[in-house]
């Protein structure tokens, strides 16, 4: 049975989980939420498992009618004001409207979106079509239904994103060093950290192109394919960086210079064309670090 | 020798060699065999390659510096282990015309006569080293080195599915329709990857495969 009908979808809008890690040797890139903290608190806020499908709006969110009563929460770009769990009416309809302070928002449904699962996952991998809805963005006129409600009610809290683990931050993008960062030139890499880099058009979930200073290579060489971690930060023959995001191919033959860590990739789903990113190297142990304490932090709020 | 090297926070990287070559292919296939088998607890992905094997982990269930040894472990052992005999896949080709747009050029580039372009490409006996770009994309070694050619300048927006492509000394398939840069042969009508099956590729690394050509065209 149908319960939201889609009025208007914005500007690109996808059904998506945590996506299906476990298949990169099939050359199944893991996919899933660009902002998974947005997704996880948003689930939370419902009474849904925080690994629900949930609909990702990038730039401009949709508008929505519900045909049952039910709770929504949307989180992520969201606008001001804290995030919160609210009730929807039969016959309502929500308008999300444009992203505010980052590129996505998500529209998190009690009992999620029941969408048929693709190498267990809901999630959306726009390129080969694979997952959500019949793989491609929400159209006008398309019709979700719900999953089961969940066991656990909303939560009746107001939650100020700044306080969020992961969420607060806009200092610069910790990264650590990738597998040919000695292909590199000292001057290169010290650029890689020391500039201001441009977020280009050409930014979406398969990779961030970013606009900057050339990085340089002395050794000329072009890797043998290998497969490449979400967040990597190749550098294509122009000398300028791509970062690798959550829909990108399992392999690549670019050299990679660095790769964002764990801790700060919700952040890069957070970022738009014509924002300005920093990196800043950190040690693996200062990654992994970060990483525990944003989980800690995370695990307690959504308890 | 292997190199085993963190490729970041979340993930090791095993290298058996720089280039493409069949001992270290052949220690990829049981380096992922045996992950396959006795999975760690906290693995997240292993991704073979031509000479490295990607491992991704939860660095929160899984001390990087026991993985690390783990993998050596593994790869010592795997050093000798046999491997089953392999299947060949008889894959059928409609080479040229719309089918393969890329044809004339190769033919071109290499100062052969598209006939001879054909009959060359559907001579080799082709392994499947791994899976990988896009779901069930084969790289596909055994391509005669007198086919090698350059990738396309500007990559095409779209490569319909099925194509049967070769850039440099790689050959593949493109399972989906999907951007890419290769330089596209012909079609088959296989289906090289459907999520609803089981096995959901077609083709497994390690696997040998024939290319017959359809009809005359």
């Amino acid at each position: 049975m149908s319960a939201i009908r889609v009025v208007v979808p914005g500007f690109l809008t996808t059904v998506q989980d945590l996506g299906r890690p476990g298949y990169a040797a099939l050359g199944v890139s893991a996919s899933g939420a660009a902002d998974p903290i947005a997704l996880r608190v948003g689930n939370r806020l419902v009474g849904n498992v925080q690994a629900a499908a949930a609909l990702e709006m990038t730039l401009v969110g949709g508008t929505f009618r519900f045909e049952r009563e039910t709770w929504v929460a949307v989180t992520g770009a969201a606008g001001a004001g804290p995030w919160t769990a609210r009730r929807i009416a039969t016959g309502e309809t929500l308008a999300c409207g444009p992203c505010r302070g980052g590129g996505r928002s998500y529209l998190c449904v009690r009992g999620g979106i029941d969408v048929p699962p693709v190498l267990g996952s809901a999630s959306t991998h726009l390129t080969t079509a694979i997952g959500g809805l019949d793989g491609r963005p929400l159209r006008a006129g398309d019709s979700l239904t719900l999953g089961r409600s969940p066991a656990s009610e909303p939560v009746d809290v107001a939650l100020d994103p700044r306080g969020i683990p992961g969420y607060g931050g806009d200092g610069p993008l910790r990264i650590v060093d990738g597998p040919q960062r000695a292909w590199f030139t000292a001057a290169g890499l010290e650029l890689l950290e020391a500039a201001a880099w441009d977020v280009s058009e050409a930014c979406d979930r398969m990779g961030i192109r970013l606009l900057g200073p050339e990085i340089a290579r002395r050794d000329a060489r072009e890797p043998l394919t290998e497969g490449v971690p979400l967040g990597a930060i190749q550098v294509a023959s122009d000398g300028r960086p791509i970062v690798l995001f959550v829909d990108h191919q399992t392999t690549g033959g670019y050299p990679k210079a660095a790769t964002v860590v764990a801790a700060d990739l919700a952040r890069l789903g957070r970022v738009r064309p014509r924002d300005r990113l920093r990196f800043r190297r950190v040690t693996l142990d200062e990654a992994r670090r970060a990483l525990r304490e944003q989980e800690d932090g995370l695990r307690e709020l959504l308890a | 020798m292997a190199r085993i090297v963190a490729a970041c926070d979340r993930a090791v990287l095993v290298t058996f060699a720089d280039r493409m070559d069949g001992a270290a292919a052949r220690a990829v296939r049981s380096l992922a065999s045996s992950l396959a088998r006795d999975r760690p607890n906290g693995l997240v992905d292993v991704h073979p390659a031509y000479a490295s094997v990607l491992v991704s982990f939860d660095p929160l269930r899984l001390d990087p510096q026991h993985l690390e040894e783990d993998l050596a472990r593994r790869v010592e052992e795997a050093a000798e282990a046999p491997e089953p005999p392999p299947r060949t896949i008889v894959v059928p080709v409609r080479y040229g015309g719309e089918s393969g747009r890329d044809l004339e050029e190769v033919a071109r580039e290499t100062r052969l006569s598209e006939d001879e372009v054909v009959r060359r490409h559907a001579d080799g006996l082709y392994e499947v080293v791994f899976l990988g770009f896009t779901p069930g994309f084969p790289y596909l070694a055994g391509l005669p080195p007198e086919l090698a050619t350059r990738r396309r300048g500007q990559p095409r927006r779209r490569v319909e599915a099925g194509s049967v492509a070769i850039a440099g000394v790689q050959a593949g398939i493109y399972p989906l329709a999907s951007p890419g840069g290769w330089n596209v042969l012909g079609r088959t009508s296989l289906v090289l990857f459907d999520a609803g099956r089981s096995p959901q590729a077609l083709l497994a690394p390690g696997d040998r495969v024939r290319f017959v050509a359809e009809e005359s065209r």
